[in-house]
């Protein structure tokens, strides 16, 4: 068992977990953030991205253990005083989603993009976004959504 | 209030879900709940001779161990095809019992053997591999085209043949043929593909020992029907005291229509233990026992003649039905495939002969299209090589032999109610820029590149389907859709529906058809669906059908809750129910400015009470409240049916194949809604283009799933499309109140044939699917080789 200690979304989180846990499996079995989605087990679809310090990375691949002492932004944390984030409504806006499951790590995933790179192109967008696998928008919607919030942010 | 048919709302569903707030089956935990692991077999085929769970029962945490021998004990019956095909000879089809557990033998890797329970994954893992299963390992039967010459995989069943399927007149397609002044013919591989909806399937079983009720939690598109297999067919238990619910759904495609061992065991073990159990595919295992689909391998032949007239068609299909018979794995390539063969050309006379082969692999099922795709891929594959042969342009020889007039008796089966398709041709070219193509292709060869362009007119056959016809052919229960409408009495409204949305946006178009027909707002409007105890019994979402015969039924219960309405109006405003008209949310005495708002009717209707003075709203005989439940069968088919051109770009130095343009003009009949069209033909299109361009499963020799993951099995990403361009053409189906056709399956179908002849047009030679790097650049190769040889 390891403790770890983490910043989730805010808040200050101290538990003791068997050393094999994985932040998805933190995130979704015991702090019930349900919103990581883990769509593969091989670390290609990219369901289940979130923010670590920033960044953006597959949870389902990274230990809690490992990055203890980190802050932890998921799809939860994103949502300020009742508004959604800019990514998020240009989601809405442009039907950047169908059945929803993949949205979140495609969400997680775009905000990195546009913090790292402020006007990014479309062939610039499509190649970020190849770490994160949608079966049913063809991608096309998405690729706009991310164009249409890189604008507000 | 505007109307909100045709407008691009955006979507209700989608704040949920943007946010994390999604409930799928595996965010779903029960108190007191348990965790199961299936042991499945690694092998193709084998007979199990003994399964050994002694000291898998005394590692730690385990709670129970189940296998066939105790799914037979205890009674519990196996999964089934759904629809009975005769073959031509007039005998029954032929399928084995598909135990959800496998007793005696095991017929695909990763065919279910025992389940493991335990307290927590982690132990019902380890327990999982302490299970020892002794086998006799037999030779497995793999390919498609050689399954009748191998040896027979189920006891009975001679030459693995289910069934042979023959449709339509044979005798004078022969003579046609041999009449014809030429007869193309084709040979080709329908691929198999593995549908990979991003949410790996689940299921969570809960018994209530006290009410004796049973929940079974399941990533599925068709929860009723799902409960009454697990009630009539495997007996687990009683309809009325079973509840299927299926949250929000993942993705489906086809692949979670049908009830699977998994549903089945974690059901029936709930029920055993009395403590709820819960499974949660990972990718693996959704890779290897997730229904797969297409894997045809066909030979056809079409009379032409010289002027371009098309006689007759002949085809002749091998289907890959896998280890067992899938719920719609029999009329699949039957059905939902001969009838289509014909495309949308006046063909007047044709015959196609289907034989579905048991194979040591996944079960085949129902793929977004289902035996549509297919078809589509075998005569838009063929109506290209014929043109081409004949030296006559694509666009032309299509249009020469379209349907023109409607209603259509197709020569097999369908009788075509609507349609205009030189109009969507003739719209895609402009789209398209078809008469600049040369210079395009100047362009790219400027570039080193070789440029071509591929067409695929299609039609399907959606809105499936009328009961009387289907059930006429074998289906084992009838395709109404059902709605109940609910009037609440503070004014808002709750639609329930048999239909179940697993990405389609149903809350958002269903409530723009009920916001327009009852005038209500769209934020007083909500859906519920997807559980078998609150809304009447459905047929779930699949062959898109939801809207056209779902949306039909949502329709007809909107007429009666108005048909109410009017009687109630016509009582409180002391005037004749006939001259009460229904508009924009207001009952209106004609030719007068006495109304009722809707709301008013309806807060009536759960008041009838006298007060004092006041006389009960409800006329006499009326009984209070308002909710009123539709069942609607269609009277036929829908046929959308559209253009789609493809344009290719192909390196011949590394083989890569990437697509250019993509024009897409279909008519889906009335649309509702615009936006979520658009998301259904991008979704479709590029499934279509990942089966023309990426996606294979390949089985070896032994049986083993070769791309058994993402990383073997390539899936189409972000980067391997361009922007794709999409109009319509309309005329509404003449089959249902909305007008409606369906759009879900039509980029699938579409699209493989228009990438395909845009490869071969660009390469110059024969490719079969998927056209991958490796295979389009040996073509390339030994192109440049024969040239070098003739030069």
């Amino acid at each position: 068992m390891k403790k770890i200690s983490l910043e989730v979304n805010g808040k200050n989180i101290e538990k003791e977990v068997p050393d094999h846990t994985t932040l998805s499996d933190l995130l979704r079995d015991t702090l019930n953030l349900t919103g990581t989605h883990v769509g593969c087990d091989t670390s290609q679809c990219g369901a289940c991205v979130v923010h670590v310090d920033g960044k953006s990375i597959k949870s389902c691949t990274a230990l809690a253990a490992d990055i203890s002492g980190s802050k932890v932004t998921t799809i939860e944390g994103l949502v300020k005083n009742g508004k959604m984030h800019p990514m998020q409504e240009a989601f809405k806006k442009l039907h950047g989603l169908q059945c929803g499951f993949c949205t979140p790590g495609m969400v997680m995933s775009a905000i990195d993009l546009i913090k790292t790179q402020k006007n990014p192109s479309e062939s610039e967008i499509r190649k970020w976004l190849e770490g994160n696998i949608c079966r049913c928008t063809g991608y096309q919607n998405i690729v706009a959504a991310v164009k249409e919030a890189s604008t507000k942010m | 209030m505007p109307s909100l048919v045709g407008s691009r709302v955006e979507r209700k569903e989608d704040k949920k879900f943007l946010t994390g707030k999604g409930r799928y089956t595996a965010d779903i935990n029960l108190v007191n709940q348990t965790y199961a692991f299936f042991v499945r077999s690694p092998h193709a085929r084998a007979k199990i001779k003994n399964v050994d769970t002694s000291k898998a029962s005394k590692a730690p945490g385990v709670v129970k161990i189940l296998t066939g021998k105790d799914l037979a004990d205890d009674k519990i019956g196996g999964l089934i095809a759904g629809w009975k095909i005769v073959s031509q000879d007039g005998k029954d089809m032929k399928v084995p019992p598909h135990p959800p557990l496998a007793s005696s033998t095991v017929n695909y890797v990763g065919d279910h053997v025992a389940v493991v329970i335990a307290e927590s994954l982690d132990e019902a893992k380890y327990a999982a591999s302490l299970v020892k299963v002794d086998y006799k390992i037999l030779k497995a039967v793999v390919g498609t085209a050689d399954a009748m010459k191998s040896e027979p995989i189920h006891e009975g069943i001679e030459k693995n043949l289910c069934f042979d399927f023959g449709l339509g007149d044979k005798a004078k397609t022969d003579e046609a043929l041999s009449k014809a002044d030429k007869v193309i013919k084709i040979d080709l591989n329908n691929n198999r593909l593995i549908p990979n909806a991003m949410e790996p399937r689940a299921s969570i079983g809960d018994y209530n020992p006290s009410s004796e009720e049973l929940t079974l939690y399941t990533a599925n598109q068709n929860p009723h029907l799902t409960r009454l297999v697990l009630s009539a067919f495997c007996a687990i238990q009683p309809e009325h005291k079973f509840r299927v619910v299926a949250p929000d759904v993942g993705g489906g495609f086809g692949s979670k229509i049908y009830p699977y061992a998994e549903d089945a065991v974690v059901a029936w073990a709930a029920k055993k233990i009395e403590r709820p159990v819960k499974w949660v595919a990972e990718r693996s295992e959704s890779f290897l026992s997730d229904c797969h689909g297409r894997d045809h391998v066909t030979h056809a032949e079409l009379g032409v003649q010289n002027d371009g007239t098309i006689t007759a068609l002949k085809v002749e299909t091998i289907a890959n039905l896998g280890g067992y018979a899938s719920l719609f794995a029999t009329v699949t390539p039957t059905y939902l495939y001969a009838p289509l063969i014909l495309g949308l050309y006046n063909i007047p006379v044709a015959f196609c002969n289907v034989k579905a082969v048991f194979t040591n692999t996944a079960p085949v099922d129902a793929y977004r299209g289902a035996g549509r795709p297919e078809a589509t891929y075998m005569i838009e594959r063929l109506v290209d090589k014929a043109a081409r042969e004949m030296g006559i342009d694509q666009a032309e020889f299509r249009s020469k032999n379209f349907i023109s007039k409607f209603p259509h008796q197709q020569c097999l089966v369908h009788n075509i109610d609507s349609g205009d398709y030189s109009a969507h041709l003739k719209k895609a070219l402009e789209v398209a820029d078809y008469k600049n193509f040369n210079e395009r292709k100047k362009q790219s060869e400027a570039k080193g590149k070789l440029r071509g362009i591929g067409f695929s007119t299609y039609i399907e056959a959606c809105g499936i389907a009328p009961s009387a016809v289907v059930m006429s052919i074998g289906a084992g229960v009838g395709l109404w859709e059902s709605a109940e409408v609910r009037f609440n009495a503070t004014g808002n409204v709750s639609v329930f529906t048999g239909a179940h949305s697993h990405g389609q946006g149903h809350a958002t178009t269903f409530a723009q058809i009920v916001s327009d027909k009852l005038g209500v707002p769209l934020e007083n409007i909500d859906l519920i669906h997807g559980d078998t105890d609150k809304g009447p019994f459905g047929m779930g979402t699949y062959g898109s059908r939801s809207l056209a015969v779902g949306g039909s039924a949502i329709v007809k219960a909107c007429d009666k809750i108005i048909d109410k309405g009017k009687k109630v109006a016509a009582h409180m405003l002391e005037a004749n129910p006939d001259d009460v008209e229904f508009k924009e949310g207001e009952f209106v005495v004609k030719g007068s400015n006495k109304k009722k708002t809707i709301g008013e009717i309806a807060f009536a209707c759960y008041l009838p009470g006298q007060y004092g003075e006041i006389k009960s709203p409800l006329p006499e005989g009326v009984e209070p409240g308002l909710k009123e439940t539709a069942f609607y069968d269609p009277v036929n088919f829908s046929f959308p049916a559209g253009s789609h051109i493809c344009e290719v770009e192909v390196d011949q130095t590394t083989g890569e194949t990437s697509i250019a343009a993509y024009t897409a003009v279909d008519d889906f009949g009335t649309v509702i809604n615009p936006m979520i069209v658009e998301g259904q033909v991008h979704g479709g299109v590029a499934q279509g283009i990942g089966q023309a361009l990426y996606e294979n499963a390949f089985y070896d020799k032994s049986g083993q799933l070769i791309t058994g993951s993402f990383m073997d099995y390539a899936m189409p990403k972000a980067d391997n499309f361009p922007e794709i361009k999409i109009d319509y053409t309309c005329t509404p189906a003449t089959s249902n109140p909305l007008g409606s056709k369906g759009c879900g399956e039509a980029g699938a179908i579409a699209a493989p044939p228009a990438v395909m002849n845009a490869v071969i047009d660009a390469i110059g030679t024969d490719i079969s699917m998927p056209a991958t790097a490796e295979k389009v650049w040996e073509a390339c190769n030994k192109n440049k080789k024969s040239n070098a040889k003739a030069a």
